[in-house]
């Protein structure tokens, strides 16, 4: 048996070794030093069952709008499973008989869920919780500059450049040495591997450039779509193999959050149930191995614009992917407080010839998330799949202004609705890289992402009155 | 239309076939949402799945449970459970010496329903079947009487347990055979959400992937049938505090039950604005030796639930277990102050909790009437408070004590 010290190699199991499968009670309880006086919240009347604080200071960190934040894992510092004395076995519950606890092993489908095994300390919870909260702080989304060679390809064809690694360091280059103008709208960059180790002109690696402004670092993880054979066209996504690994490395070259992608569509027999369920599987595997290294996971289901469906449908088969997900992710016992959902927006098809306003855009898109994300969830940061900037900004801000009680805190992470510009003012030109640095900054900070995640976009030339009679009754969803 | 399963359809000679399904009460008239059904799609239904929305209930019918469901949880009200079978009464009743007959249950319940100002606190009761076709004193059936008072009238439409052979001991339960045509009646006397409770138990094997799984699936073919016929379901998956488990044990079990019950209330395509949570809270077993306080409970229980409930069901109303009134006070109380965030009223559905001391009050004296009365409406306000986090048990912890308590608090 060994020593309860705090074990992170991959695949170790978190705390202490149990011996014979007894679970462990807890011994002492470490208080945490964080202690912050907190002032009177504001009363959201939105949401229900919020009381007012009492005016001692309690230990807990708040957050943006004054609400304390996860109180479990943050008040106390349990040592459950950190420093541990093993203790005998004889001194806690009664040891289950052994055939039970083989049983129990070999059959872990059989009589599942009765025993929880550690999975992460308190440490970790906390580490993990207070991660996701700072890529969503107030007003800030992330910029997914995670692009892969092959969909770089695709953006510099667009603008007539040649897709060399040179190529693609100088246009991150061009995102990454925005000034400190982009310090309170973006809370999280997603890198693509390659971009991880490359530097600047002047030598400084791009990882410091972003984590000096206090910006927090991702990866994509993931390797890719592979087909399921026996579907209509119809993907899972891969990379599973040797993560753990990966992300104890990541871990080490600055990342704190990942991010992988699974795709679903819809069409007239698609998503099947094997689609949706598979790749739900794989985003908990991917969640619960990232955790374990400290990773915050970033999920995203993609349900991809393509057709001609109408808003009703993609709010409805967003509904069943998000459920099953999540049901995956409590199979998994994956910590949701750790975690950050990057969904698809609820609109209508590409093909589709009804038009949606902003308002309903919103209101189906909160709908579902109601119905489906538990309020554990610290973030939901919305991609933009094609949208516009324009667009992807109007319809963020709409859902931030819905009048639907959202527990979570909604954000963007945006790709090209925040390069889009830039990648066109530069067209790789070493001249034009300021003004495209300026063109970015101005797409993430004018106001227009990071308002609109407070709920302050006013559009572009219909500044107008988005009034809440514009939403309509939420029953009809 | 042509699709590439048209070779699985049947063959379509009947043009009336192609008409858009409408479900009865829109009598023939397709709501402006409701998506026109043809042969192919519906045999498609297997291979396809979840890709299409069929019609289920109409905004109409969801804003009807919708409203409902708020006006039960409204704010500072709760339930009153008074839905004890025959049986279950008869046990009651015998703890006061009073005889099982249907005069003295019909008496008992008069003088719960009866109590002047209980509306304030109560916003929904459930009745036995029983209860519903009896009369007041007052002369007016029990339905209408409680309905006067702005209170909603609900009923329990299970039919207790049954035995999952194979498992060590597990149950579900049953209630699903013409659960349809008794909705229906129920709702045209007066009923508008109704009860069903599921068991699960704490034990070395329990509870089993099996007993999780079936009783999901029998709430929410429930929750899908009263939905239909008007009535908000309420939900009930109770975990049993039988047992040595400790409050962790605990939390973690209500979370993947509760899991399981959500997907499977997705999965039946349930409208969970027009449904309400009856869970337990989560605390240890009554064989713990270790005690916990109310904050950790609360602490345990808002977190298992902010995991698993998703935002959009209106309201969390507890059942009481085997606590005792103060006990079931004070844990809503800590509850409804957790520093969480709780996008779910979080509110009462207290059967034992509400009428003890009213029952011993009581003691089967009509003398007694006023006190007993006296009793339940100071337990219906005291929780009434509580739901709100606004109870302050008199001659008990002040403030201080009250903080040392949140820092021995287990990490969840």
């Amino acid at each position: 048996m060994t020593s309860g010290s705090l074990d992170i190699r991959p695949n170790a199991v978190a705390g202490p070794r149990l011996h014979n499968g007894a679970y462990r009670e807890g011994t002492t309880s470490i208080r945490s030093d964080i202690e912050i006086p907190l002032q009177a919240p504001v009363l959201d009347s939105r949401r229900c069952g919020m009381k007012p604080l009492s005016t001692e200071s309690l230990r807990s960190p708040v957050d943006f709008r004054g609400r304390r934040l996860v109180g479990s894992d943050t008040v106390t510092v349990d040592t459950n499973y950190i420093c541990q004395e093993p203790a005998p076995v004889s001194s806690h519950q009664p040891t289950p008989p052994i055939n039970s606890d083989s049983l129990r092993r070999l059959c872990g489908r059989l009589l599942s869920m009765t025993h929880q095994f550690p999975a992460l300390s308190a440490a970790q919870k906390k580490d993990l919780h207070d991660t996701a909260l700072r890529i969503v702080a107030p007003g800030k989304g992330i910029l997914a500059a995670d692009e892969s060679v092959g969909s770089m390809a695709k953006r510099l064809a667009q603008v007539g450049v040649e897709n060399t690694e040179d190529n693609r360091r100088q246009y991150r280059q061009i995102l990454f040495s925005a000034d400190e103008r982009i310090n309170g709208c973006i809370g999280g960059v997603i890198f693509f591997h390659e971009t991880l180790y490359q530097h600047s002109d002047s030598g400084v690696p791009f990882v410091k450039m972003i984590r000096d402004r206090g910006i927090m670092i991702g990866v994509k993880v993931d390797k890719g779509v592979v087909p399921l054979a026996g579907t209509s066209g119809e993907t899972t996504t891969q990379g599973l193999d040797g993560l753990s690994e990966r992300c104890a490395q990541y871990k080490k070259d600055g990342a704190s959050f990942a991010k992988w992608r699974c795709v679903l569509k819809i069409s007239d027999t698609n998503p099947s149930r094997l689609a949706i369920e598979d790749n739900a599987n794989v985003l908990a595997r991917y969640c619960s191995i990232c955790q374990q290294h400290g990773i915050v996971p970033i999920i995203e289901p993609e349900l991809l614009p393509d057709g001609d469906h109408d808003l009703k449908r993609c709010q409805y088969v967003t509904e069943k992917v998000l459920a099953a997900v999540y049901k995956a992710m409590s199979d998994h016992h994956v910590y949701l407080e750790g975690t950050l959902l990057k969904p698809n927006m609820v609109t209508p098809g590409h093909a589709c010839s009804t038009k949606y306003s902003p308002e309903e855009v919103a209101m189906a898109t909160v709908t579902a998330l109601r119905r489906t994300v538990p309020p554990a969830v610290t973030g939901v940061a919305f991609l933009s799949g094609g949208q516009s900037e324009e667009e992807a900004s109007v319809n963020l801000n709409a859902i931030n202004t819905c009048p639907l009680a959202k527990p979570w805190i909604l954000s963007f992470s945006y790709g090209r609705a925040l390069q889009a510009s830039a990648l066109r003012t530069w067209r790789g030109h070493k001249e034009n890289q300021n003004a495209a640095t300026e063109q970015f900054i101005k797409r993430a900070e004018a106001g227009v992402n990071s308002l609109a995640c407070q709920g302050k976009y006013t559009g572009g030339e219909n500044g107008g009155e988005r009034g809440q009679h514009l939403y309509g009754p939420s029953h009809a969803y | 239309m042509f699709s590439r399963f048209q070779h699985m359809t049947a063959v379509v000679k009947d043009p009336k076939r192609l008409r858009p399904v409408c479900p009865p009460w829109t009598n023939g008239i397709a709501a402006a949402d409701a998506r026109p059904l043809h042969a192919a799609s519906r045999h498609r239904l297997r291979f396809a799945s979840m890709t299409h929305q069929f019609p289920s209930l109409s905004p109409e019918q969801k804003k009807e449970l919708s409203d409902i469901a708020q006006k039960i949880v409204a704010p500072g009200k709760g339930i009153l459970a008074a839905d004890e079978s025959t049986g279950t009464m008869g046990k009651r009743l015998q703890m006061i010496n009073v005889e099982n007959n249907e005069e003295n249950r019909r008496y008992f319940r008069d003088l719960l329903f009866s109590v002047e100002p209980i509306a304030n606190s109560i916003g929904g009761v459930i009745c036995f079947h029983e209860t519903l076709y009896q009369k007041a004193d007052s002369g007016k059936f029990f339905p209408q009487a409680i309905k006067d008072k702005g209170i909603v009238v609900g009923i329990k439409v299970d039919k207790g347990t049954a035995n999952l052979s194979g498992t060590d001991g597990e149950t579900t339960t049953q209630g699903l055979d013409g659960l349809s045509e008794r909705c229906a009646q129920y709702k045209k006397d007066g009923c508008d959400f109704a009860k069903w409770r599921s068991v699960l138990k704490i034990s070395d094997g329990c509870p089993s992937a099996l007993a999780i799984a079936e009783n999901a699936n029998v709430l929410a073919r429930y929750a899908s049938i009263c939905q239909q016929n008007g009535l908000v379901p309420i939900v009930e998956p109770e975990i049993l505090p039988d047992g040595a488990h400790d409050l962790k044990r605990c939390q973690y079990v209500t979370e993947k039950v509760l899991a399981a019950v959500y997907k499977a209330l997705s999965d039946h395509h349930v409208y969970l604005e027009g449904t309400l949570l009856k869970p337990n809270m989560v605390t240890a077993g009554h064989s713990c030796t270790k005690k916990f306080t109310p904050q950790e409970v609360a602490m345990a229980t808002v977190t298992a639930l902010r995991r698993t409930v998703p935002s959009a069901v209106p309201g969390i109303c507890f059942l009481s277990g085997g606590q005792s009134e103060e006990e079931a006070s004070l844990n809503l109380n800590a509850i409804n102050q957790m520093p969480l965030l709780r996008p779910w009223k979080l509110t009462f559905s207290y059967g034992r909790a509400l009428q003890a001391s009213a029952l011993a009050a009581w003691q089967g004296k009509p003398a007694n009437k006023a006190a007993a009365q006296q009793a339940f409406s100071t337990r219906a306000k005291i929780n009434g408070m509580a739901s709100k986090g606004e109870y302050n048990p008199s001659g008990s912890a002040d403030q201080s004590s009250m903080q040392s308590l949140y820092t021995a608090s287990y990490v969840y």
